[in-house]
């Protein structure tokens, strides 16, 4: 634990040195950086991966931003975008932004208060606007949103139903940029528009992603690049070692493994690593419709069986950082502390005793030494969800549970667990925008289309939508442990470890400021500059 | 001889249009569909949001009316739209062609420059250390998997020389792509150079204890003219063969090698559509590797002919 700390600690102490105003900037060059796998389009709002996110983030702008030179992403530390600036009613449910002047879209057309409308129109699921988009994975963001009107060219109010503080958080995300109405959606799928500091020159299946530099940016002198390559390098080993051959100047985000680091620090001395956590979380799915976990008491075994020590040291060397659903501190601005999580059904150090209860309440439901529970454990057929169900099935021997590993061909597991198809699944979480609202409406809020386990908990939503008005800070995250304390009692999506892997770059690399509570943000690259 | 192929090529003929119902029935058939795909990408469990994307896709109509456009389609030489990309298939498939046929060609070269030289010395040394050695060489060409042999290579070339031979960009003209594909066009064809290698000894010793083989020494045929002019050339029919049937072979080591040396062809392509089930990729390319198949048997026989006079094909 100490190990991790120490590592989330020196990233951020990194940060500070990082984002420390930086001289003698120059202008041009390439970026090269390696990239996973093909996104499956290039519309951000309609996908929910990185692999979007990290190449064509920066083709676009948002009304608000994260500040890029944070670390950490936090309400209080948001800036403007295409906003100049915003402003609240009294009563907090009008929020009412001054756009900038001036601001052209890629191909030339003005940017207006219309095209801020349409996206948000399109986003809440107007009919009218449907067309706009073809998936909408995050519609339940802006549930709370009642209309977008605009006032001339360059103002636009966000009607909301009730107070949300976190509504301009989700506006800041990497996951809210406008989009332009006058574009169609099979453009913005495969070579988007945006107004941002680069343009997308090429984007080819297989072979990569070509951005240049957007001439006529609104943010003068930005940015440094001329142009930032994506090379589509489905197989890691060719990643790492072309990174390693100085093929590509930056990793794919959090591609280096803890056990990768080392071979790569061991080949390229220079490479400069950041270990961050990804707000991605391995948890469990329980399948609370079926038997035998439509117990309640079996569920709660379950909960008790973990031991997360052995997931994180066979897995990541240590690194992972132990937390229930919202990301731990210190990079994690709203869950719990190591403190509080102790208290946390299955989170108490003694693990044996933890075992004992769950021993216990598997005895009560008629199981034991001679009589195991048989089951199945479903997961993805990829490594990151294979290798954490394999260790699961271990541990749950030790309270009389016989698991078989099911691996499920990753084009229907989502099938599969929305038919309510498994038992027990192992499941990989990822957190868009560090925020109660943002995770827990994403992820258990009953009307959610990303809510694939289907969990209906009138309680759970209630509390969701209570904490969801709360303006006071602490207030409110009394509430939010409250709510996870709820959800880890109902098994739902029971958290095992957080993940944190490292993303390097070459020295010449200038100016890269990694975001540490999501992944998803944090990719302008306007300020990332080379010296070469 | 006419009659002969005419009659070949509607068996050709006969074969893809099997082929293409075979292909479009078991795509169907594998559970999951592009509009499953799309929408659990994005992680959202809204049935309405496949049923949309199905029907823009028309997925949702009858198979047969799908087979009917697809195969109408492909006789205009219309390969429809792939689904992930939404660009015509012909667009996204045409570039990458020439990539993976100089790729397979180059392989194909190397396994035939290699594996038949080395075949008939490794016969004519028989037991000798050459022969040995050579058989040892062969033996590790069919035991490696290309992939390793390709990450091995790579990590060879970083460690040694600071570079990684991967395709990186486009090449510059025909030197630079005949050297940034050869390296994996070795890799790749090093098992079938292996392959070939072995049956070329096996038949050249058989060729050699042949009576007309003694006959050539005793008239004073020098060893070279008796063994590149009479034995190989009765020695290769089978060799003929097992180079055709690798041809076709190569299309799945080179599903491995462009993806380690990130080459950007057809294999790996293929590979990608069919886990996103973009149909119109997945069929048009299958029924391509098919024709390819089918064309290359088809050569392999009038090669019989070509190398062994008395082979005749009858009308």
């Amino acid at each position: 634990m100490r190990n991790r700390l120490a590592i989330i600690a020196g990233g951020l102490a990194a940060a500070v040195v990082i984002s420390a105003p930086a001289f003698a900037q120059k202008q041009g060059g390439t970026l090269r950086v390696s990239h996973r796998d093909n996104p499956p389009s290039a519309s951000i709002h309609e996908e929910a991966t990185i692999s979007v996110n990290m190449p064509f983030m920066s083709v676009f702008n948002n009304l608000v931003f994260f500040d890029p030179k944070e670390k950490i992403n936090s309400p209080d530390k948001i800036v403007p975008e295409l906003a100049e600036s915003w402003s609240w009613n009294d009563n907090k449910t009008k929020l009412t932004f001054k756009l900038r002047n001036g601001v052209k879209w890629h191909d030339g057309k003005p940017f207006s208060s219309k095209d801020v409308k349409c996206t948000w129109d399109a986003l809440r699921g107007g009919d009218d606007k449907q067309e706009m988009i073809r998936k909408n994975p995050r519609k339940v963001w802006y549930k709370n949103l009642k209309e977008v009107t605009t006032n001339g060219d360059n103002e636009v109010t966000f009607t909301l139903e009730r107070e949300q503080p976190s509504f301009l958080s989700m506006l800041a995300a990497g996951y809210a940029p406008v989009y332009p109405c006058h574009v169609d959606s099979r453009v913005m799928r495969s070579k988007p528009i945006g107004t941002g500091p680069f343009k997308v020159a090429e984007f080819k299946r297989n072979e990569g992603i070509k951005l240049v530099r957007n001439p006529d940016y609104w943010k003068k002198g930005r940015p440094y690049l001329d142009a930032i390559e994506f090379k589509i390098v489905p197989n890691r080993s060719t990643r790492v070692l072309g990174f390693v051959a100085g093929e590509y100047d930056l990793t794919f985000d959090s591609d280096i493994t803890f056990p990768l680091l080392k071979d790569v620090k061991d080949q390229k001395k220079d490479a400069i690593c950041e270990a961050r956590p990804t707000n991605v979380h391995t948890n469990l799915l329980v399948n609370r419709d079926a038997p035998p976990f439509d117990n309640p008491k079996l569920r709660e075994a379950l909960v008790y069986s973990l031991d997360r020590a052995p997931f994180s040291d066979i897995l990541t060397q240590g690194n992972d950082l132990r937390g229930a659903t919202m990301l731990p501190p210190p990079a994690g601005v709203w869950g719990m502390t190591q403190d509080e999580l102790q208290k946390l059904p299955g989170f108490g150090p003694d693990i044996e005793k933890n075992r004992e209860i769950a021993r216990g309440l598997m005895k009560e439901l008629g199981y034991g030494p001679d009589k195991p529970l048989k089951i199945k454990v479903s997961t993805r057929n990829i490594a990151i969800y294979r290798d954490p169900a394999v260790i699961l099935i271990d541990q749950l021997k030790q309270i009389y549970i016989e698991a078989e590993l099911e691996p499920i061909d990753t084009t229907i597991w989502y099938n599969k667990v929305q038919q309510k198809n498994y038992q027990v699944g192992m499941n990989l979480t990822g957190a868009g925008l560090d925020d109660p609202d943002g995770v827990f409406y994403e992820n258990f809020y009953s009307t959610s289309d990303r809510n694939y386990t289907g969990y209906k908990n009138p309680e759970i939503d209630k509390m969701i939508d209570e904490q969801s008005a709360m303006t006071d800070v602490n207030k409110r995250k009394a509430m939010v442990t409250k709510i996870e304390q709820a959800l880890l009692k109902d098994a739902a999506r029971p958290p095992i470890t957080h993940g944190v892997a490292n993303t390097c770059w070459a020295p010449a690399v200038k100016n890269l400021v990694l975001q540490h509570n999501s992944i998803y943000n944090g990719w302008r690259l306007e300020d990332v500059w080379l010296d070469k | 001889m006419g009659a002969y192929l005419t009659r070949r090529v509607l068996l050709m003929v006969l074969t893809l249009f099997g082929m293409s119902v075979l292909i479009f029935v078991m795509l169907r058939l594998v559970p999951g569909n592009i509009a499953d795909i799309l929408v659990d990408s994005a992680g959202i469990a809204d049935p309405k949001e496949k049923a949309k994307i199905a029907a823009e896709l028309g997925l949702d109509r009858p198979i047969f009316d799908q087979y009917l456009q697809w195969i109408g389609g492909l006789v205009r030489g219309d390969l429809g739209f792939a689904y992930v990309s939404e660009r015509p298939a012909l667009e996204e498939i045409a570039p990458r062609i020439p990539i993976s046929a100089k790729l397979a060609g180059l392989a194909l070269f190397f396994s035939v420059i290699l594996g038949v030289p080395l075949g008939v010395i490794s016969a004519v040394r028989q037991n000798s250390a050459i022969d040995y050695l050579l058989r040892i060489v062969s033996l590790s060409g069919l035991s490696l998997p290309s992939f390793w042999l390709g990450l091995l290579i790579l990590m060879a070339s970083v460690q040694w020389f600071g570079m990684i031979p991967i395709y990186t960009n486009e090449p510059r003209g025909f030197i630079d792509e005949v050297l940034l594909l050869s390296i994996p066009a070795a890799a790749v064809g090093f098992r079938s150079s292996a392959l070939i290698m072995r049956l070329t000894r096996s038949s050249m010793l058989e060729v050699l204890r042949q009576d007309y083989i003694r006959t050539a020494r005793s008239k004073g045929a020098s060893q070279t003219t008796v063994n590149y002019v009479h034995a190989l050339r009765n020695a290769l029919l089978p060799v003929v063969t097992i180079i055709g049937i690798e041809a076709a072979f190569l299309v799945g080591g080179l599903i491995v090698t462009e993806t380690v040396f990130n080459i950007p062809g057809v294999a790996r392509f293929l590979v990608e559509a069919i886990l996103w089930r973009d149909y119109p990729i997945v069929q048009n390319l299958v029924m391509l590797i098919a024709f390819c198949v089918v064309v290359v048997n088809f050569l392999v026989d009038m090669a019989y002919m070509a190398l062994d006079p008395r082979i005749k094909y009858a009308d």
